[in-house]
């Protein structure tokens, strides 16, 4: 790879993606290998991390020390929290969200799928599909990540034998097939030694497909190739009347991020919640004006009209408006220590909205081992249950699994104001 | 949905509308934030993405300096001039006030103030009843900095619990908070070094002239290049020598240490980050280098 030797002239955008599995898979060893070979970590990284090593009397750089930030992860020698790192190709940049693998950080890997577009689901050779693979396999599908990409790694420890690799295949598809996971590939790896990561290596002529690092260069890097509909919640509004400048004075600029599908100018829309339809006047980044905008675009719409407008509202196109709802039906991961109290009211925040809801009936929860659903009366930390949620007042929401900007929501407490809850609408 | 694929954006154009996203969520959900600003690199973009974020308007925030009294007088001067070309309003708050108020008490005289601005950041905090900062931290300058969140709640006394964050999921923000506690706001998170410096060539934003190349006089200690100023006299013994160095951070005078450079130019400044083995602070701030949790322990102490 040419790495950072060159500064990109290629520009292919940014790909976040998802590294699921425990520190016994290789993940921390995959994470290193991906940031060595692209030159990421620097050499007073690796010399402190090779000091650390030797102080706690290990013979080889553990570059899981990369991925423990923290000084109980630390002390404790395992991954608590998720992390994010970086690194480049010079055509493609990368955030990795690297989450930790045990059943009791649910609600960390959910975090971390939550922003990703593709999965690395690892797998030992030697230990074939577990419950672990299982569980981060539908943890990553209830989340809504496209593209999963399944690694068989430690191929160095099977000599390298396509019948384990094909046998591990195999039982997965067979899975796949169950879940109705769509989008996946497989790919044999050695962490370690660094066959099939970025170089190809010499041991695994039998695999005619393409590298780690080729696979994550050319997946598709926005969430959806899917045509989407044109979701615009307004978060800000820009009415800058005490300005000197005469042409400013009736200037009402609605700031917010095209969440999906995109805008021109011209374009018919209508403002949620008051109905009202207007055109595009203009559209802007920090005053100048472009032609249009396109998915993750933070722009400012300017509309042929006076609408009432404010933040928590909405802006479509007129054709295309998502429904206003005052009940959802949703999948909640529960993430607080507290466990929900189903008499209680929550707060929403859907999109730039912030609604109060009520639990009316949680209608089970789901054990993310088997699939198996089971009554329950509450929810604890890391549990994951399909719930209706009764609102004070409509949000404009789409199913999650169309589009993923309107589709998810997270729960706040009030009374200490922290997010114990992330749901998506089904 | 008149294609049938979607077009995405640069890796550029997607961190700095995520930045603009961000920003305008403090400004959204927050009644009385406010922006860091020291002169720096990281804040100079911050000052741009906050420009794209709310004009033609003004920002719907300050912007605040807590001053060491120990920064370069290139950085002030670049400072106040780019706080007066924007027309916003600039705060100042200096570590010398808190020092008179008896509020912070150093060890001795040349001990690094670096350590100290969080105690003026909390009084000044207070003194205008923010409820957010937004700062131009990121996660790739150090490892504790890795698992901070986006929105990471302070408590009343400015304290920040690695174990006990608020989940963040998709870009939804939580930036609630009661009276007394805030939030720091971090746009860039997602940025690395890189990716400023790309930035800022594109943008041609203005930088203070010590992150180009220049002549300095300069000890050398172990692998560091220590400045000699007046406020860190070189020590008899010392070998004093005239080395072409540049900054990758600015910071207070005591603990930020050049990087020797023939860099100019950002483009040539861009080649070197490109091509660099050491990373930003393990080259330049001696203050990390005391442990390996030292950044972890300022930041719980309310340090940004």
């Amino acid at each position: 790879m040419s790495a950072l030797e060159h500064l990109p002239e290629i520009d292919n955008g940014l790909l976040r993606f998802l590294t699921c599995g425990s520190v016994d898979d290789g993940k921390s060893t995959l994470i290193g290998r991906l940031l060595f070979d692209s030159k990421t970590i620097l050499a007073d990284t690796l010399n402190a991390m090779e000091k650390t090593s030797a102080r706690r009397g290990m013979t080889a750089v553990d570059l899981s020390l990369l991925t423990d930030g923290l000084q109980a992860e630390r002390e404790q020698g395992i991954t608590i929290d998720v992390a994010y790192r970086y690194f480049s190709t010079g055509t493609r940049k990368y955030i990795i969200a690297d989450a930790p693998g045990h059943e009791q950080y649910t609600r960390n890997m959910v975090t971390a799928a939550s922003t990703a577009n593709l999965a690395i689901i690892l797998i030992d050779a030697r230990k074939g599909m577990l419950n672990q693979t299982r569980r981060h396999s539908t943890l990553a599908h209830l989340l809504g990540i496209p593209h999963l990409l399944v690694a068989i790694n430690k191929m160095d420890l099977v000599d390298y034998d396509q019948a384990t690799y094909e046998n591990i295949k195999a039982e997965y598809l067979k899975f796949a097939h169950k879940m109705g996971l769509k989008d996946v590939r497989f790919i044999p790896l050695s962490a370690l030694s660094g066959d099939m990561v970025v170089e190809r290596g010499e041991r695994m002529p039998w695999y005619e497909g393409p590298t780690l690092i080729n696979i994550l260069e050319t997946v598709p890097a926005a969430h959806t190739e899917r045509p989407e509909a044109f979701r615009f919640p307004v978060q800000f509004v820009c009415r800058p009347q005490d300005s000197a400048n005469p042409e400013l004075h009736d200037y009402r600029g609605f700031m917010g991020r095209v969440e999906s599908g995109e805008i021109a100018v011209g374009d018919a829309v209508t403002v949620l919640p008051n109905g009202l339809s207007s055109r595009i006047k203009s559209i802007e980044i920090g005053g100048q004006k472009i032609e249009r905008a396109i998915h993750e675009q933070s722009v400012t719409l300017l509309l042929e009209d006076e609408i009432d407008t404010s933040r928590g509202d909405m802006i479509v196109k007129s054709a295309e408006a998502p429904e206003a709802v005052k009940q959802i039906d949703a999948n909640v991961c529960w993430m607080s220590e507290t466990p929900m109290s189903p008499a209680r009211t929550y707060l929403i925040r859907h999109t730039s909205r912030e609604v109060k809801a009520k639990i009316a009936k949680i209608d089970y929860r789901l054990d993310i081992n088997t699939m198996d659903h089971e009554p329950v009366t509450t929810l604890a930390m890391n549990d994951i249950a399909r719930l209706t949620l009764k609102l004070a007042q409509p949000i404009f929401a789409d199913p999650y699994r169309s589009n993923r900007a309107t589709g998810a929501f997270i729960i706040i407490d009030e009374s200490t104001n922290n997010t114990v809850g992330a749901g998506m609408i089904v | 949905m008149s294609t049938l694929t979607q077009q995405t954006l640069s890796h550029l154009d997607w961190l700095e509308a995520e930045a603009i996203h961000i920003m305008r969520e403090v400004a959204g959900q927050c009644s009385s934030p406010v922006l860091l600003f020291s002169g720096g690199k990281d804040s100079v973009c911050m000052l741009r993405i906050a420009e794209k974020a709310f004009r033609p308007g003004r920002f719907p925030f300050p912007l605040m300096h807590i001053d060491t009294g120990h920064n370069y007088p290139e950085v002030i001067a670049f400072r106040d001039k780019r706080a007066a070309e924007l027309g916003e309003r600039l705060i100042v708050r200096s570590l010398e006030d808190s020092m008179a108020r008896g509020s912070i008490v150093l060890k001795h005289e040349n001990e690094s103030r670096n350590k100290h601005q969080s105690v003026t950041l909390l009084e000044a905090i207070e003194e205008f009843g923010f409820d957010a900062c937004i700062g131009g931290a990121r996660r790739d300058e150090e490892k504790a900095r890795a698992k901070e969140r986006i929105m990471s709640f302070r408590d009343e006394f400015g304290q920040w619990d690695p174990k006990n964050q608020r989940p963040e999921l998709w870009n939804l923000y939580n930036a609630r908070s009661h009276k007394g506690e805030n939030i720091r706001a971090f746009p860039i998170s997602n940025w690395t070094e890189l990716d400023v410096w790309q930035y800022i060539q594109r943008e041609q934003l203005e930088l203070p002239s010590i992150y180009f190349a220049h002549t300095r006089p300069v000890v050398r200690k172990g692998e560091l290049l220590m400045p000699v100023t007046d406020l860190t006299p070189a020590k008899p013994g010392d070998t004093i020598e005239e080395v072409m160095v540049r900054f990758r951070t600015v910071g207070d005078v005591s603990c930020t240490a050049p990087v020797e450079s023939d860099a100019d130019t950002v483009e040539k400044i861009l080649a070197e980050t490109a091509t660099t083995t050491i990373t930003e602070r393990g080259a330049t701030r001696m203050d990390d280098q005391t442990s390996e949790a030292s950044m972890e322990q300022r930041k719980k102490e309310g340090y940004f």
